[in-house]
């Protein structure tokens, strides 16, 4: 019984941070996998960054076009006062892309914490119940997930937005447009996961002993089934970030005056492009580039890490296994 | 003897009885399979005709700020948009089980016929971009198989993750720059020259795919032109799928490689390119071509954003149209004919994985 995971065997006994999902992938990772874990890593930390110190680091507002010399210059070419250029209204391209991790952070966390709940709850009890509900749930599940994600996201984003543009308003009908997309991918490895360890003895031990259906479930069953989602969690916040930027890039995203997104601000380089003006898009798209990729990183290495067959060591830690090893 | 006999009395009729069992499980698989087609349908219809009358009626979005209170309570009468929802919900499933999707809010067009006009468009980018995907695809996941866990190797996964990470509307705009205004080599919008649009569009019966109307008419100069117009669109989506592909080679013929038959071929001597592109590469396609018709649905969310990107006039493109002219009628027609394909695609590749891997049936 001991021995059939070897991972979770080497991670007893250490103390309980190093047991933590990125640290402990970290420390079993070597040479390039580990190369590519630190570089999502650092990405992200500096995605992280940029949005919590983004009033500090952007020289202007991110829907100011004037200050006590005038009105910013139009479309003008990245200087010493506008290092990254400005837009069409004469925004700062700076200050948006620094202003645009905000949104970005807000919508991935908002988005994925929201399907993570709604997700596992409904995997929780669709996979304990069964019965004509969890049938339902899974037909109902299957098609939302075969469908195209960012076109389920505009129909969300029009029923919920209608007429709404604050801040708050605008980053949470983009987040619960992206959740609805996400839901089906949390519910079907819950779901799957409970229906598996609803035949465990310790599940019947439970109910033997006169355990209520919800204790069950939120105290039994969901510590167990949740084991691989922080590899999902990785991969849907890059994936939350596309769809946000889809939709911005659409229209459909937050007004530009209550905060800046980077796909809108794509949407309006477009014709710049046309003209030759490169920095109104290249900027706000390399920070899209940025941030997915770093995610990705991070999310392509737990998965690779969490497969055995996958996981690559360094030809000294294996020596030193193997001495250990011979020493038992 | 005695007992050999009885024995091999039977056995003639054994395969073929078992021959018969297969197919039978293998029509029903395929009837069981073909009937859940509907319910995907339904839902994603009932799904989308109810969130889009939360918001109100159609004509009110559509016209809202355009007509008076008044005129908008009679075009809202007239249309029967007043009667009460469920009604409403059982009506429009009847007129598309007839075919009949309405009519379009903002330019009184006939849906189905909007379909039909974008949908090639729509069917031509995503056709191109498939090839491109395949052609970026399948060489390099055999390369990156091939010298796996060397430099090249992991160059080629990045270079999939960043194909993956770039958003199609911003490789568009990269390739748009480059190609379209600095190099000045393609043009960067549009599926034609309006003179080439013309004369196809004129054609006897045009199949809408322009490719196919410039050949058919032997039209070599527009035949060029559809080309020039089709490449970017086409390298930007297929560039999305193309690292999907690599990754998904790569990771199969790894898989393959290691198997016992190519190490038996490499002790007899096959060179290492044929053990590569023939003994590891064959088996390997059958997940490729599974999680291929699975893209399906990516590569129509991407058409939407490419299409947009270039201002392909296609389904993508329209819709976005439609959308911002808050058309409901429209767009619940063009996302009912994408959930329709999808479902489609979803059956096929179901049927193709379980021709080829009995194990799938059950």
């Amino acid at each position: 019984m001991v021995a059939t995971t070897p991972v979770s065997e080497a991670k007893i006994g250490a103390p309980w941070w190093l047991r933590l999902p990125v640290v402990s992938h970290l420390r079993m990772s070597s040479g390039l996998q580990r190369g590519m874990l630190i570089a999502g890593l650092a990405l992200t930390a500096l995605l992280l960054l940029t949005a919590l110190f983004a009033p500090l680091i952007a020289p202007f507002d991110f829907a100011q076009n004037a200050d006590a010399t005038g009105a910013f210059p139009r479309q003008s070419a990245p200087d010493d006062k506008f290092i990254w250029g400005t837009t069409v209204s004469g925004y700062d391209v700076f200050s948006r892309t620094m202003y645009g991790a905000r949104t970005a952070v807000w919508v991935i966390v908002a988005a994925v914490l929201m399907s993570i709940f709604l997700g596992v709850f409904l995997g929780l009890v669709s996979g304990y119940l069964g019965g004509w509900f969890d049938r339902v749930m899974v037909v109902l599940n299957d098609a939302i997930y075969a469908f195209p994600s960012l076109l389920l996201a505009i129909v969300m984003s029009i029923v919920i937005s209608q007429g709404q543009s604050s801040l708050f308003g605008g980053i949470m009908a983009a987040a619960i447009s992206i959740t609805v997309v996400f839901i089906p991918q949390y519910y079907r490895v819950v779901r799957a996961e409970v229906i598996r360890l609803k035949a465990e003895p310790f599940v019947e031990s439970a109910q033997v002993i006169g355990a209520s259906g919800w204790r069950v479930m939120f105290t039994h069953l969901l510590r167990n089934a949740t084991r691989t989602l922080p590899l999902i969690f990785t991969l849907n916040a890059s994936e939350a970030l596309l769809t946000l930027a889809g939709l911005g890039f659409l229209g459909f995203g937050i007004e530009p005056t209550a905060a800046s997104e980077w796909g809108f601000d794509l949407n309006r380089a477009m014709s710049d492009a046309t003209s030759g003006i490169w920095w109104t898009g290249l900027f706000p798209g390399l920070a899209i580039v940025m941030t997915v990729l770093g995610l990705t990183l991070v999310g392509e290495s737990m998965n690779d890490l969490n497969d055995p067959r996958l996981r690559r060591i360094s030809r000294r830690k294996a020596k030193r296994m193997i001495q250990m090893g011979t020493k038992a | 003897m005695s007992i050999t006999l009885p024995v091999e009395e039977p056995t003639p009729s054994a395969p073929e009885k078992k021959r018969k069992a297969l197919g039978g499980g293998f029509a029903r698989y395929l009837i069981t399979r073909f009937l859940l087609i509907f319910p995907t349908i339904f839902i994603l219809i009932t799904v989308v005709f109810f969130l889009m009358r939360v918001t109100g009626d159609p004509i009110t979005a559509a016209l809202g700020g355009r007509l008076t209170p008044n005129q908008l309570a009679e075009r809202i009468a007239e249309a029967g948009y007043d009667r009460p929802v469920l009604i409403q919900y059982f009506e429009y499933l009847g007129q598309i089980l007839r075919g009949d999707l309405g009519r379009t809010m903002t330019d009184n067009r006939e849906v189905t016929e909007v379909l039909l006009t974008y949908g090639a468009a729509t069917l031509e980018l995503s056709i191109n971009a498939v090839l491109v995907a395949l052609l970026i695809g399948i060489p390099l996941g055999l390369i990156a198989a091939r010298f796996r866990d060397s430099y090249s190797d992991a160059a080629l996964r990045i270079f999939a993750i960043l194909g993956y990470a770039t958003p199609v509307f911003f490789a568009g705009l990269l390739l748009k720059l480059i190609f379209g205004v600095w190099l000045d080599w393609l043009p960067i919008s549009g599926r034609a020259q309006w003179q080439t649009e013309l004369a196809l569009n004129n054609l006897a019966s045009p199949s809408g795919i322009y490719w196919l109307d410039a050949l058919r008419s032997g039209n070599l100069a527009a035949f060029w032109d559809v080309t020039a117009h089709a490449v970017l669109p086409a390298v930007a989506l297929g560039l999305l799928t193309g690292g999907v592909f690599l990754r998904l080679v790569r990771t199969n013929v790894i898989g393959t490689l290691g198997r016992e038959y190519v190490e038996a071929g490499r002790s007899r001597g096959v060179s290492e390119y044929r053990l590569l592109t023939k003994h590891a590469y064959r088996p390997a396609l059958i997940p490729i071509i599974t999680v291929m018709g699975l893209q399906i649905a990516m590569l129509l969310g991407g058409a939407v954003l490419t299409e947009t990107t270039f201002e392909w006039s296609g389904l993508g493109f329209k819709l976005a149209e439609y959308l911002t002219a808050r058309d409901f009628v429209a767009v619940q027609g063009i996302v009912v004919l994408l959930a329709v394909i999808v479902a489609v695609t979803n059956f096929i590749v179901d049927v193709v994985a379980a021709l080829i891997d009995p194990r799938v049936r059950f």
